[in-house]
Formats: C-alpha cells, structure tokens, sequence
C-alpha cells in the first residue's frame, strides 16, 4: 500500500510532507510541527443548547486520540465540526493548517470519515460502494479500483467484494465504511463511536484492523463511550462531560491522576449503610448495585474489610480503568 | 481528476444499473401505450385537431408530460431516502463534493434518462407518422428544459420534508392537475377562461407549446421565447431553494 511505504517508522512527529498545506506555518526542510488538529476556546451552540463549550485540542501527527465520554458529552458535535460539516458557532478552529470555514472541502480531501450512523449503499456491491466513493475524491477510475482492491484485503471483505451490502453483518459493514474512509489515503482519520452495536468478536476484529492502522502511522482520531476501547486504542485522550473537556492524558495517566491502581467491587446481601463501615480502607463510592473501594493493594483492602468482620456477598479485585477515572471526574457512570 | 459533479452522477448510475428494469416500462413503454390508447382510440372519435390528426396532436403533449412526470417521480423518494434513510448525501457532505456537485450531478442524471427516453418516444412517433416539421428535433431540448424545471423545484421540497407522505399531496395536488390542465389532450382554450391560469402557471404547458410547435411546424400560443424564459425562471427559482434545502439539510 501506498501508506505504508511513506509511512513506516513515522510514529509521531515522524517525517510526513505536510509542507504544501502550511503556508501560515514554519517548516523546516518539509517538517512541519504544526499540529493535524489545533482548536482555542471551540463551542459549537444548537439554538440554546450548547453542545461543545469552549474547548481546546490539538492533535499531532501519528497520534491516536480519542474523545470519551457518554452520550450529549458533545464528542460527536466536536468531531462533526472537525471533519468540516458542521461550522464551529465560535472559537478558533485549524484542521491541517487550514480555515475549516475557508478550505472545506480541500481538508475533507485528506480526511477519511467513518460516521455514526452508517451511510453506505445498500443497493451497490461492497465493491462499487467502494469505488463510486475513491471516484469523490477525484481519483481516477484506475486508481480507484486499485485502492479498492487493497481495502477489500485490508477489511477483510474479498469473498463478499461481488455481493451486496444489505446482507452484510454490523461488523462487516462497519469495516466496509471503515475501508472507504481509508480510499483517499488520508492524513486525519476520524472514527464515530467505531463499534457502538457491535458484538464482542467483531468488535475486536475491527480493533485490530484500527491497531494496524494505528502502527501504520495513521493518525486516527475517535469518539467512544467504551473504556476498554479507549485504553485499547488511544495514545492521549481527553474526558468530556457537558461538552466540556473535564480531563486529559493518556489512559495510563488519566487512572494514575484521578484513580489508585486497583479497584474492589464489593456487594453486600442487604441495603445497610456499608459505606461508613469502609471508611478508612481507601475511598469509597458507593453505586446502586455495589460498592467500589479504591486502594493501592487491591487484596489488603479485601483482608481489611473482612478483619472488620464485614461479609460481602461478592468480592472483586479489579484494575483500575477509565470507568473508574470517569466516575471519579463526574460522579456518575458511563452506561446508558 | 474527476470532476466531483462527474463523480456524483456517476454514482447514480451505478445505482440505476441495478434497477433500470423497474423504470423501463414507465420509460419507454407506458408513453406509447398512451398514444395507442387516447391517440387512436380516443383520436378516432375526435377527429382532427388544428388541422392535424388527434394522434399527431397528442404526441408532443405527452413526450413533455412523461419527461415531466419521469422528472417529478425521480426526485421524490430517490432525494428524500439519500438524506433520511440511505443517506447518501451525508456520505458525499464527508468529501471534496459540494452542495453544487451534489445538485449538478443528480439533476444531470435525471436529464440522461429523460434525453434516452425522448429519444427513443421521438424515433418511435416518427415511425407512426406523427412528426410533421423538421422541428421535431429539438423536441428532446425542450423535454431536457421541462425536467430541469420540475425536477429542481421538487427535489427542494423532497429535501425539506420529513415524511414521504408529502409526496401523494405532490402527485394529487400537483403533479396530476399539472397534468391534466396543461393542453396535453386537449387545447387550453377549451377551458374556462377563469380555469386557464392554472395551465399558465404549469411548467409542463410552457413545454407542451414549445414541443407542439416544434412538430407540428406553427408557431406556440406565446411568443417562444416567453414560453423558454418561464421554464427558466422555474429551473432558477428550484436550484436556489433546493440549494438552500440542502445546506439547511447537511450542515448541522
């Protein structure tokens, strides 16, 4: 593949020819350090309803950056005003090195778009809906059906390349969308919620795929809700919450800064009041259905709570995860 | 480089290889099942009209009125589902493609199947005789002028509705009064003269006149140029309204 010629060993900040976009920036012997995605004081507003608040981003090259938060955090309005289909109401917007507002469709050239809801052909082949999109980008018929050729391998879909889309499972869509997305070979790759409505397996299929890309140098930028997804996926993330960013870092740091490395999920047989009996052990927080006990040694937390003759109907010592980081920052949980 | 407008009707092509079968019989056969039908049959007891056979006088009728039912029908559900359930425009709103391209394209689609099938109506009257000018010719740019004129205007509404039952008040409420009305079967001076307006008012009548002049040899009810610059004025005031549809559609 083209990509991975130009691209390997280009992790981030690694050599790509960004020269020809930034104008308005400095480059050095082709280099650019600006970043892919730069945004200063971003609110996009529906009416009276503010969706994003004024936030800050900028995204580098090579990186895989996700948005997390639960539904109306304002990740898929952020990402929507990111890929230039939905104009930033104020603040300073720059995708590329370039004026959203201004240069539209030559940044939504170099992206590829994997949206929410799917938006394929059902009428046409796997294959066709694969071409007639190469054929929006301007590429030539040839090209087209080159490129084409490629994703059908890289998602996977070469036996179904003749067949129509309708029968396709969720996963085997949304690998389908995820290869048109790639069918201009773009610089930013940006992912909605990429496996919301997916089953266990396909949804590590598709991680998978995502993994390789990521390798590949492509930086990926993605909104989820799943935790798993986000340690799984991201370099550096940022929280949002109310369409405000509440915090950000890598996955790793975010549970250091705003959790301990180990969590216990207590439940108990009854409703008393178990929570004032934990006090001391670590942090409590105390949930509907259980009790979660944040401690530096998940198992001396355990031998506490039993030594005060506490007897917990269900013991579970778990890492620490980005749930835990999201329940720390908002008080509430990221399920539905 | 494709063009992105190419790359946009390219994409409907594609899509109508998989069901042309479905419009074949609307296309092609249903116009001349018409002139068999009201053209021979009906025409045997009407005698002539201006001068001429009913037949002759019917075809140019119906070769505007099936370029301006093929242009309405085309932009009803095939527009609405590209925003609503297939999605189609979303996906294009996601690349370099414009509003304009998107516009371009489709209504450039719509103009190859009303050229194919007034073509192919044209060289079929022409074998029952019913061509009688050199005129004729321009017959198909007169049905291209009627396609574009309805089917900007109602591929904006298609595009700012929610619900495709609007669309059986279209076809009731416009489309077939349209229809109706418009001196395809018989000349608008046998209405009333308070009725009239409404034929006036009808993009299809504009280019029922225009064609009828055209293979007939007369000259239409106004001058040609009045009759061009309505069609225009709807092509006009369509593209800027569906412009506007979509923008309002695709930008938030």
């Amino acid at each position: 593949m083209r990509a991975e010629g130009a691209r390997a060993g280009s992790g981030p900040g690694g050599v790509k020819p960004f020269a020809e976009l930034s104008q308005a920036s400095v480059t050095v012997a082709g280099v650019s350090e600006q970043p892919l995605i730069y945004a200063r004081g971003l609110v996009k507003r529906f009416g009276d309803f503010t969706a994003v608040d004024g936030i800050d981003l900028d995204v580098a090259a090579g990186e895989a950056f996700g948005f997390l938060g639960p539904n109306g955090a304002g990740k898929s309005s952020t990402m929507r005003m990111i890929s230039c289909v939905s104009m930033p109401t104020s603040g300073e917007l720059r995708i590329l090195g370039m004026d959203p507002v201004r240069d539209g469709s030559r940044i939504r050239g170099r992206l590829g778009v994997c949206p929410q809801l799917d938006n394929l052909d059902p009428d046409l082949s796997v294959r066709e809906n694969l071409t007639t999109y190469a054929r929006y980008f301007g590429l030539s018929r040839a090209e087209a059906r080159r490129r084409t050729e490629e994703l059908l391998d890289f998602a996977q879909l070469r036996e179904k390349a003749s067949g129509a889309v309708e029968p396709l499972s969720g996963g085997m869509k949304r690998r389908l969308t995820i290869a048109r997305a790639l069918v201009n070979d773009p610089d930013l790759v940006l992912l909605d919620e990429p496996t919301t409505g997916l089953d266990p397996q396909a949804r590590h299929l598709l991680w998978e795929r995502l993994f390789r890309l990521k390798q590949r140098g492509t930086t990926l930028v993605l909104t989820t809700h799943y935790m798993d997804e986000a340690e799984q996926l991201c370099d550096r993330l940022v929280v949002m919450d109310g369409g405000r960013i509440v915090a950000q870092g890598s996955p790793r740091s975010l549970i250091e800064t705003y959790s301990t490395p180990e969590v216990v999920e207590l439940r108990f047989p009854d409703e008393a009041d178990y929570a004032g009996k934990l006090e001391g052990i670590g942090r409590v927080d105390p949930l509907p259905d259980r009790i979660l006990l944040y401690a530096e040694d998940g198992d001396a937390a355990v031998a506490e709570v039993h030594r005060r003759g506490l007897a917990p109907s269900s013991v579970l010592v778990r890492r620490s995860s980005l749930e835990d980081v999201f329940l720390q920052l908002t008080g509430r949980t990221l399920v539905d | 480089m494709a063009h992105p407008t190419v790359a946009v009707l390219e994409r409907h092509l594609f899509l109508y290889r998989r069901l042309w079968r479905a419009s074949v019989f609307s296309s092609f056969v249903l116009p001349v099942l018409f002139l068999v039908s009201i053209g021979m049959g009906v025409g045997g007891h009407v005698g002539r009209i201006g001068g001429v056979d009913y037949l002759a006088w019917i075809v140019p009728g119906v070769m505007a009125s099936t370029a301006f039912q093929m242009a309405i029908g085309e932009s009803t559900y095939s527009v609405l589902g590209d925003f609503k359930w297939v999605r189609g425009y979303h996906a294009m709103r996601a690349t370099p493609v414009e509003i304009r391209d998107m516009l371009a394209g489709w209504l450039l689609y719509i103009l190859l199947r009303v050229e194919i099938a007034a073509v192919v109506f044209l060289g079929v009257t022409g074998l029952f005789g019913a061509l009688r000018s050199p005129w004729a010719v321009v017959t198909p740019l007169v049905a291209a002028l009627v396609a574009v004129a309805a089917a900007a205007p109602v591929t904006a509404f298609a595009a700012s509705i929610e619900h495709d039952s609007y669309f059986a008040l279209l076809f009731r409420f416009v489309m077939i009064p349209s229809t109706l009305f418009a001196g395809v079967f018989f000349p608008v001076e046998q209405l009333p003269a308070a009725v009239r307006p409404l034929a006036y008012v009808s993009p299809l009548w504009h280019g029922v006149e225009l064609s009828r002049a055209a293979t007939l040899g007369g000259a239409p009810p106004w001058p040609a140029a009045v009759h061009v610059a309505c069609l225009v004025v709807f092509a006009v005031v369509g593209l800027v309204w569906a412009r506007a549809a979509f923008r309002t559609r695709l930008q938030d």
